[in-house]
């Protein structure tokens, strides 16, 4: 009996010992969250319920948007295939919790990068992939061309659960202009109201100005003001504590941008790599072993340029053409007059 | 075989030991229990510490920065999230009590209703119960706010009731009453109240011992007008108004200023946490009425009592026995349902708290946790005030 018992022990602990060392051995490679990913078959992404350009998704289901790109890079880079995302729709109330409590490993959400999210709560932003600043939507009946119009009593109508309410108080205050905030849970109803009349103004930040008003009944009669009152970083968010999948997520998104300041498109990424540049010969894995680093493969960035498409691609395919905002403002390369400039993949 | 063998022999042990066969399941039980919330407690702990989360409430006396749309008391952003939460806990509270008394008033009506020999009015009550206990509230909600938005004017063409409210999308403006000496007039209040209270316990006693009936209603309202009215003029207590006014703030757009706003969401809110509720208060009533035998009734009516005196004094009191019970489950209904306000915009609870304040600090395990304790109180004090008051009207056995 007795001895059972000790032979049992010793196995359990052998067991216990051989798959620690394991573990240990594969983190400096893997991370648990990419193990976990490559395991499951698909990268499991928080995008938002419905905005157009960023995460939207079509009557049958198919995702679209520069937010959904990221996810689909991080998919082609980890699996090999970017159509190997599930899609998690997330208030901007439940993302976070989402995202801390393990339901899903990226959020790629137009989420506003700010101190206090970054430090607090559990979360790393890892990059930014939309330049954004809050605005104001008006009728252009109501005569305001601008916010230095605006007048005391003023009622707003904006979303809960973002940087808005807390931006829109600063602005208001700072003006000395008393405000009736109106803050519904989901964007739908805030654009409903608006829509009815319930509110003078809706504010959010521009990029949703635009997209929003696309689905207002007369899209025609109402104009964003000029001025923008914040700034709004945009980019997807990571768990805290897997600095590997971070990297991974981050690059990703990187490899976009730098791919399309050196004119790598999905069409001639095959053709470049007999390019002369090493730069290019990097990205599209014909030089260098940069996958290594994160246990990846070394065609991971070519697959991302392939499947998935540049930044400039991306901006064009889901922002540009769908005419929410044809211009790219600061979302421009550095290179061209904008402030997208990432780190060199090297 | 083995099976039952096994349970012999359990229950052949715990019968030789009646005080083990009693503490030895309790104690399982509540072994198990902490386990479990040991185990819950320990994991969150665990997740939470490797995330960089920490725990506490520290949180709750940093300044709010944002502001609330409809507050019962002074609120603005730079006031602390503990304030945040009793406006919202307060904006809760307020459309519950609203939703009480009116799905109250209409319940007893239409549960009555439904028993009355007129067909048409009986079929119309029917009908409502049917339509509004069938449509999921969520959906009611959205009905009667997106309803009512497109139904309202904007403020320029408001509509006036004589000038001094208007009713318009963006809420209910009605005058403010400004006092001064305003606690005279409350004291003097109370004090009616309190008269009338002993006026009534007075006029029971007399009715028991002699049989004689005071006009206790008329009595009521006399000391509810006359003492506060001449206390008002002796204390000098003044009320003024504050009217809303129309204010132009560009081409088209215009507003209401001064007096109070009933935001178009609280009515919303209102009118459909009443009407939905008030068809299962309906159905209680309906029950309790029917609960009562048919011959109370005609021996009621057999001494001569009329209609409304029969419903009063004979089938209401044994009614309520059978209503009471049900009743509380619908006003708890009510109050947790009311959560749904967050889709509509109404700041309660839900949206301040557990929305915006859930969000500005990232607390999700601290802020669910004060929300759920919150309703779980509530709940539990109108459980408690009504098993209260089911008691006081429960047969007393003599």
């Amino acid at each position: 009996m007795s001895k059972t018992l000790k032979t049992l022990v010793y196995l359990l602990t052998s067991i216990a010992l051989l798959v620690s060392f394991e573990t240990g051995a594969m983190a400096a490679k893997k991370s648990k969250t990419l193990k976990k990913t490559q395991k499951m078959g698909y990268v499991r992404c928080g995008v938002s319920q419905g905005l157009p350009g960023f995460s939207n998704a079509d009557a049958a289901g198919n995702w679209s948007g520069v937010d959904v790109d990221v996810c689909r890079a991080v998919a082609a880079a980890t699996l090999g295939d970017s159509g190997k995302v599930k899609f998690y729709p997330l208030s901007a109330k439940e993302r976070f919790t989402a995202l801390t409590s393990g339901e899903i490993d990226v959020l790629s959400r137009n989420t506003t990068w700010t101190l206090s999210r970054d430090a607090d709560i559990g979360l790393t932003f890892v990059g930014v992939n939309f330049y954004d600043g809050q605005g104001f939507m008006v009728r252009k009946g109501s005569g305001i061309t601008s916010t230095s119009q605006f007048k005391s009593g003023i009622s707003a109508c904006t979303n809960i659960g973002t940087t808005t309410e807390l931006n829109m108080r600063d602005f208001f205050n700072s003006k000395g202009i008393k405000y009736e905030p109106v803050a519904f849970e989901k964007a739908d109803e805030v654009v409903a109201a608006y829509d009815a009349g319930r509110c003078d103004t809706y504010t959010t930040d521009k990029s949703g100005l635009a997209a929003q008003r696309t689905k207002l009944s007369k899209p025609d009669d109402h104009i964003v003001l000029p001025e923008t009152i914040s700034k709004e970083p945009l980019g997807p968010v990571v768990r805290q504590g897997d600095s590997v999948w971070e990297d991974i997520v981050r690059w990703s998104l990187n490899v976009m941008i730098e791919a399309e300041e050196y004119g790598i498109t999905s069409a001639n990424a095959d053709s470049m790599k007999s390019s002369e540049n090493p730069a290019i010969k990097r990205l599209v894995g014909a030089e260098g072993e940069l996958g290594a680093a994160f246990g990846l493969d070394n065609d991971w960035s070519l697959r991302i340029i392939k499947q998935v498409g540049n930044y400039g691609e991306s901006y064009k395919r889901n922002i540009a053409d769908t005419g929410i905002l044809p211009d790219r403002g600061p979302n421009q390369l550095w290179t061209k007059g904008g402030i997208l400039y990432v780190p060199p993949a090297r | 075989m083995k099976i039952k063998n096994f349970n012999l022999g359990l229950g052949g042990f715990l019968g030789n030991n009646p005080k083990l066969s009693n503490f030895l399941p309790q104690a399982v039980t509540l072994f198990a229990i902490i386990f479990i919330i040991g185990f819950f407690t320990f994991n969150a702990q665990t997740n939470m510490d490797t995330r960089g989360i920490d725990f506490g409430f520290g949180f709750l006396t940093q300044e709010s920065s944002f502001d609330i749309q409809f507050s019962l008391i002074d609120y603005d952003g730079s006031h602390s999230y503990a304030k945040a939460y009793l406006v919202g806990l307060l904006n809760t509270l307020l459309v519950s009590i609203i939703g009480i008394f009116f799905a109250t008033v209409l319940g007893v009506v239409v549960g009555i209703s439904r028993l009355s020999s007129n067909y048409l009015i009986a079929k119309l009550a029917g009908i409502y119960v049917e339509i509004f206990r069938n449509i999921p509230l969520l959906l009611q909600i959205f009905f009667w706010y997106f309803a009512a938005l497109r139904a309202l004017p904007l403020p320029k063409e408001a509509i006036s009731f004589f000038d001094v409210s208007f009713l318009t999308i963006k809420g209910f403006f009605v005058p403010k009453l400004v006092w001064t000496n305003f606690s005279v007039f409350f004291y003097s209040l109370v004090a009616a109240i309190v008269s009338i209270v002993f006026i009534y316990i007075h006029a029971k006693r007399k009715q028991e011992s002699t049989g004689q009936r005071m006009p206790v209603f008329f009595i009521s309202l006399g000391l509810l007008i006359i003492l506060p009215l001449i206390a008002s003029l002796l204390g000098g207590v003044g009320l003024d108004y504050e009217y809303p006014e129309l204010v132009q703030q560009s081409k088209t757009i215009f507003n209401f200023k001064g007096g109070i706003n009933i935001i178009p969401e609280l009515m919303a809110l209102a009118l459909a946490l009443s009407l939905y509720t008030a068809t299962f208060i309906a159905e209680c009533v309906r029950a309790g009425i029917m609960g009562v035998s048919k011959g109370q009734k005609e021996a009621a009516a057999s001494i001569g009592l009329t209609p409304g005196q029969v419903l009063k004094l004979v089938i209401m009191p044994q009614a309520l026995r059978i209503i009471i019970p049900p009743t509380t489950n619908q006003y708890l209904n009510l109050t947790k349902n009311s959560s749904l306000a967050a889709a509509i915009a109404y700041p309660d609870l839900v949206l301040v708290f557990a929305g915006t304040a859930m969000m500005q600090t990232g607390r999700a395990i601290e802020i669910v946790s004060i929300t759920m304790l919150t309703y779980l109180t509530l709940s539990i004090a109108i459980s408690i005030f009504m098993n209260w008051y089911n008691k006081k009207i429960a047969i007393k056995e003599k």
